[in-house]
């Protein structure tokens, strides 16, 4: 029995790595051995590939584009959504409910239903083409994810907290600080994988609300394929890079990735 | 929780509310408004009412769009809930392989979308990738860029490698909280493997997978990139789903009311389903 779980397990994880591998095969071979000859390792190993895209301006920008917007759009979600998470986990007031199914069909919305609204009304506004207008727009789906895993991990905390502190003098804001976030320190962790990973993915708004001074990697690699026809070995290494930050933030919240999935609702 | 009623916990919600609202209520009122007129340039516009979704309930093309989008959205639940929870069954529950495990089944899921339609294009190509020359080489015809079956089998492929992991992830924490006395209990019962699966694992999992299947309903209804970038919908259409439809008529031809009807449709059929599971989802967490 343990014997045929952990072969399953470990079909399913070759079944995950082998594309990877594929991947990281090709980023390592100049581009005439990816055309010329079909081989399971690379026959002569090169990083012209990676040196390519750190001297070559344009990847570079991207990938600090990409990473900027991310960063801005954790912050303020997760800024935003801890003092909603915790009124909706402790408080009953008029309309709760519905604003909640509300938020959360913000992030049912398909990003394709809001690419012109966007585009206009960040045109109007002045800020097309910036980091904010991206991570403005990433804000419509992380805000609602951050504020449905925060509020799961909060109502894990018993109440009696919040009424002892009261008892002992504390204000709302320097509880709420010193004590509350302290205790949820592992649902925010969660929460900004979550906010970081839906931005880090997300191609769409992210490619409609740019143009050239805040452009993403994404987007450089789309565009890079379309100018020059297929440059497989770069579109490769640029690939393995855009794993990168995926795999370090997973590496971080490794402990609490499962209870994170459930929304903190297990 | 028995929580108090507050009516100033509105303070509390007030910046989310405006952060949203701007990004959702704003460019909303602006597609309903395109999409009950006919725009010819900025100055000149004209009331039409519903016309333009008539026009897109009749629109053939948008039909065939929208079934071949029930299709692959069935078939991504039918293939990755079970095989999800299979998967989590599987997985070791101590020691330093739980760590290893989990890190591996992850990485998938942080993969940028367009990413992984670059993966799969190279992995997947007749001429250079690894699954396309090995199908050919074996005499199995394959090359997804000429037949539909090829191009549908690759598409729901690259899905299933990508998002299994999310429903492995919310069911392997399903099967971590539940009491080891539930075991022990089956044990001295003498229950068999599948009685314990059936009425213990499989109950206790209910409400992490109405959220795996709410979530994985919604994010292939809403397919978009991976597609895109490996297939760019075709042979022909064959492979074109709602999102991809919806940006060419919006961005591409900029046919801005029609796209605006559309939009509304599009996010209705999402919100009206969505919202039956949410409803299961609250219903089951009450109890």
């Amino acid at each position: 029995m343990e014997r045929t779980k952990q072969l399953v397990l470990i079909v399913y994880i070759l079944f995950l790595m082998i594309p990877i591998y594929w991947l990281i095969n090709m980023s390592l071979q100049p581009n005439r051995d990816i055309l010329g000859s079909f081989s399971l390792y690379p026959q002569n190993l090169t990083f012209d590939n990676y040196r390519r895209i750190f001297t070559e301006s344009g990847w570079a920008r991207g990938y600090l584009n990409s990473l900027t917007y991310v960063v801005m759009n954790t912050v303020i979600s997760i800024t935003v959504a801890l003092p909603a998470a915790y009124a909706f986990s402790r408080y009953k007031f008029i309309g709760d409910k519905h604003l909640f199914f509300w938020l959360l069909t913000n992030r049912m919305a398909p990003p394709a239903v809001f690419l012109l609204p966007f585009f206009q009304l960040y045109q109007t506004v002045g800020i097309f083409d910036t980091h904010i207008a991206v991570a403005l727009a990433h804000c419509l789906f992380s805000i609602p994810l951050a504020v449905w895993i925060l509020e799961g991990f909060m109502s894990g905390v018993p109440k009696e907290i919040d009424e002892t502190a009261y008892i002992d003098g504390y204000s709302f804001p320097r509880f709420f600080i010193f004590i509350f976030i302290p205790l949820i320190r592992s649902g925010i962790g969660v929460a900004v994988f979550f906010c970081f990973m839906f931005s880090w993915v997300e191609l769409l708004l992210a490619r409609t609300l740019t143009s050239v001074d805040a452009r993403p990697i994404s987007v450089v690699m789309t565009r890079s394929i379309s100018a020059t026809g297929v440059d497989w070995g770069m579109l490769a290494a640029a690939g393995v890079l855009t794993l990168i930050p995926g795999a370090l933030v997973i590496y971080f919240v490794r402990n609490n990735l499962a209870r994170g999935f459930a929304l903190g609702r297990v | 929780m028995n929580k108090v009623e507050n009516n100033k916990a509105w303070f509390l919600v007030l910046p989310v509310l405006v952060l949203v609202a701007f990004s959702a209520v704003i460019p909303l009122m602006t597609v309903v408004n395109y999409s009950i007129q006919d725009i010819l340039d900025a100055n000149t516009r004209f009331f039409v009412g519903d016309e333009w979704f008539r026009e897109i309930l009749r629109d053939s093309q948008l039909q065939a769009a929208l079934g071949r989008q029930f299709i692959f959205s069935f078939s991504v639940l039918a293939i990755q809930i079970p095989l999800g929870i299979a998967i989590a069954l599987c997985m070791p529950t101590r020691g330093i392989w739980v760590a290893v495990s989990l890190v591996l089944v992850a990485l998938p899921l942080l993969v940028p979308w367009n990413v992984v339609g670059t993966i799969w294009q190279l992995f997947a190509r007749g001429d250079i990738g690894l699954l396309g020359v090995t199908l050919n080489s074996i005499g199995i015809e394959y090359n997804y860029t000429r037949s539909a079956a090829a191009a549908w089998f690759t598409v729901l492929a690259m899905d299933v490698w990508h998002w299994t992991s999310l429903v492995v992830l919310l069911c392997y924490s399903g099967l971590r909280a539940i009491p080891d006395a539930y075991y022990q209990a089956a044990r001295i019962d003498g229950a068999s493997r599948f009685a314990i699966f059936r009425y213990i694992q499989l109950p206790r999992l209910a409400g992490v997978l109405t959220i795996a299947v709410l979530l994985r309903f919604m994010d292939s209804f809403m397919i978009y990139a991976e597609p895109f970038v490996l297939t760019g919908g075709g042979p022909g259409s064959s492979t074109t789903f709602l999102s991809q439809f919806l940006a060419t008529m919006a961005i591409g031809q900029f046919d801005v009311s029609r796209a605006a009807a559309f939009s509304l449709i599009y996010f209705l059929i999402i919100l009206a389903i969505s919202w039956v599971f949410y409803t299961i989802i609250t219903r089951s967490t009450k109890d």
